[in-house]
């Protein structure tokens, strides 16, 4: 037999529907379950104070407990699963602070959850449990950052440490080799040795964010003929058809030649951009100009202001 | 997985404007994108979670990411402590499991004074 709904509520028997609405919402505040996880006392309070409400909340329902008609039990409504029941699981991850996917507790999970008990709180005669993280910075060329390498980085106390640069790397990026710092105390964690890479600027490839640009030389004949032109990429040449009556400054795209595929980011592409190149002088062009007449003679300074 | 129609069937009170703003709010957090979300089932027991906070519990919605990211905190918390515990259960013998439950039971907050 469950308990006098009016009691429940803490509300007279002959309380208004605003004084028991009132009452409900104070109890449902101070008992949700989702307030109160693992109280089992607040989630009963919780369900005997909704019940109570279902039940006295509506006038046809209070006018038949009252005349006796019907009693306290039963009305308790079937609660759907409470978000705790899914939140205090596994399932709960998926709105974790750390990610869905289960993972290791870190030096600072430990720091502050439970400071002095894995630090030692300062007292003497305890090592630290974890070692120190050692920062070191790192030289590499542009090449090996777009197309990830593995080097060997030899550090000041002589040890060598094999650096795995993946690939897409940037200027400024830092690795974590887990670790490779300073050593722990005992039975503790080595820490970890924190890489900054820094990238050599390359002779003419020039990195803009996942794509590649490079300004690519032509000849005079390709430029005015056209033709399949040999371009580097990171990834090594490839061969490119250039249109006819391509001028200077043309630029042309090589789709998923540029920094290659890495963590999420899909392959860039490559921006050449063309600069006709005459070489050296020629009597043969010499003697054709000469005699050329264009067949649209233009002005390519005509855009330009003239001095006054 | 569950369609935004089988969860409208299911919370039948569910305003879908209110669920726009609150995805958008990243408040839920469905899978799948615009026009083709997939809950789970956690998702629609935080959707009801958010109307109770809203409707019975009168929570402005102001205020509603402070609670929830003290409700996230919280669950993660009791995850992390339920780890420890499995951790002591695993790597602590018998003997000083025994001596911690014992220490907790008594414990004062003057001992700390002694850290």
């Amino acid at each position: 037999m469950a308990e006098d709904p009016y009691k429940t509520l803490g509300v007279s028997r002959d309380a208004s529907q605003d004084d028991i609405r009132r009452a409900y919402h104070k109890a449902a505040k101070k008992h949700h379950p989702d307030l109160n996880p693992g109280n089992t006392k607040a989630e009963e309070r919780f369900k005997a104070a909704s019940a109570a409400n279902a039940l006295l909340s509506d006038p046809d329902k209070r006018g038949q407990f009252d005349r006796g008609e019907i009693d306290a039990a039963g009305t308790e409504q079937a609660r759907h699963p409470s978000y705790r029941d899914y939140a205090d699981g596994e399932a709960g991850r998926r709105y974790g602070q750390s990610g869905p996917q289960p993972s290791g507790w870190s030096a600072e999970d430990l720091g502050s959850i439970f400071g002095s008990m894995f630090n030692g709180g300062g007292r003497p005669g305890k090592s630290n449990m974890r070692g120190s993280d050692d920062r070191y910075s790192f030289t590499t060329d542009f090449l090996d950052a777009v197309n990830g390498a593995t080097r060997r980085l030899t550090l000041p106390d002589g040890r060598t440490l094999d650096v795995k640069i993946p690939a897409g790397t940037s200027d400024g990026q830092v690795l974590r080799l887990r670790g490779q710092g300073g050593a722990a105390g005992k039975g503790g964690v080595d820490g970890d040795a924190l890489v900054e890479i820094h990238v050599r600027p390359h002779p003419y490839f020039k990195r803009d964010g996942q794509h590649i640009r490079l300004e690519l030389p032509v000849s005079l004949s390709e430029a005015v003929l056209g033709g399949s032109i040999e371009v580097p990429t990171p990834g090594g040449s490839v061969r490119m058809q250039i249109p006819a009556g391509s001028d200077s400054g043309t630029k042309l795209r090589l789709r998923g030649r540029g920094v290659p595929m890495h963590g999420g980011h899909p392959a860039g592409d490559i921006y050449a951009s063309l600069r006709v190149v005459l070489g050296k002088p020629d009597a043969a062009l010499e003697a054709f100009l000469r005699d050329w007449k264009p067949e649209h003679p233009h002005d390519p300074r005509r855009e330009m202001e003239t001095s006054p | 997985m569950i369609s935004i129609e089988v969860l409208i069937a299911q919370v039948p009170d569910l305003d879908p404007g209110d669920l726009d703003r609150w995805i958008g709010n990243e408040w839920v957090r469905p899978d799948g994108h615009a026009g083709d979300y997939a809950f789970r089932e956690i998702d629609v027991a935080r959707i009801r979670l958010i109307q109770e906070l809203c409707h019975e519990l009168q929570l402005d919605e102001a205020a509603l990411p402070i609670v929830l990211s003290l409700l996230d905190q919280l669950y993660d918390l009791r995850r992390r402590m339920r780890e420890l515990g499995t951790g002591l259960g695993r790597t602590v013998p018998e003997t000083a499991r025994q001596e911690l439950a014992a220490y907790l039971y008594e414990y004062r907050a003057i001992d700390d004074m002694t850290a």
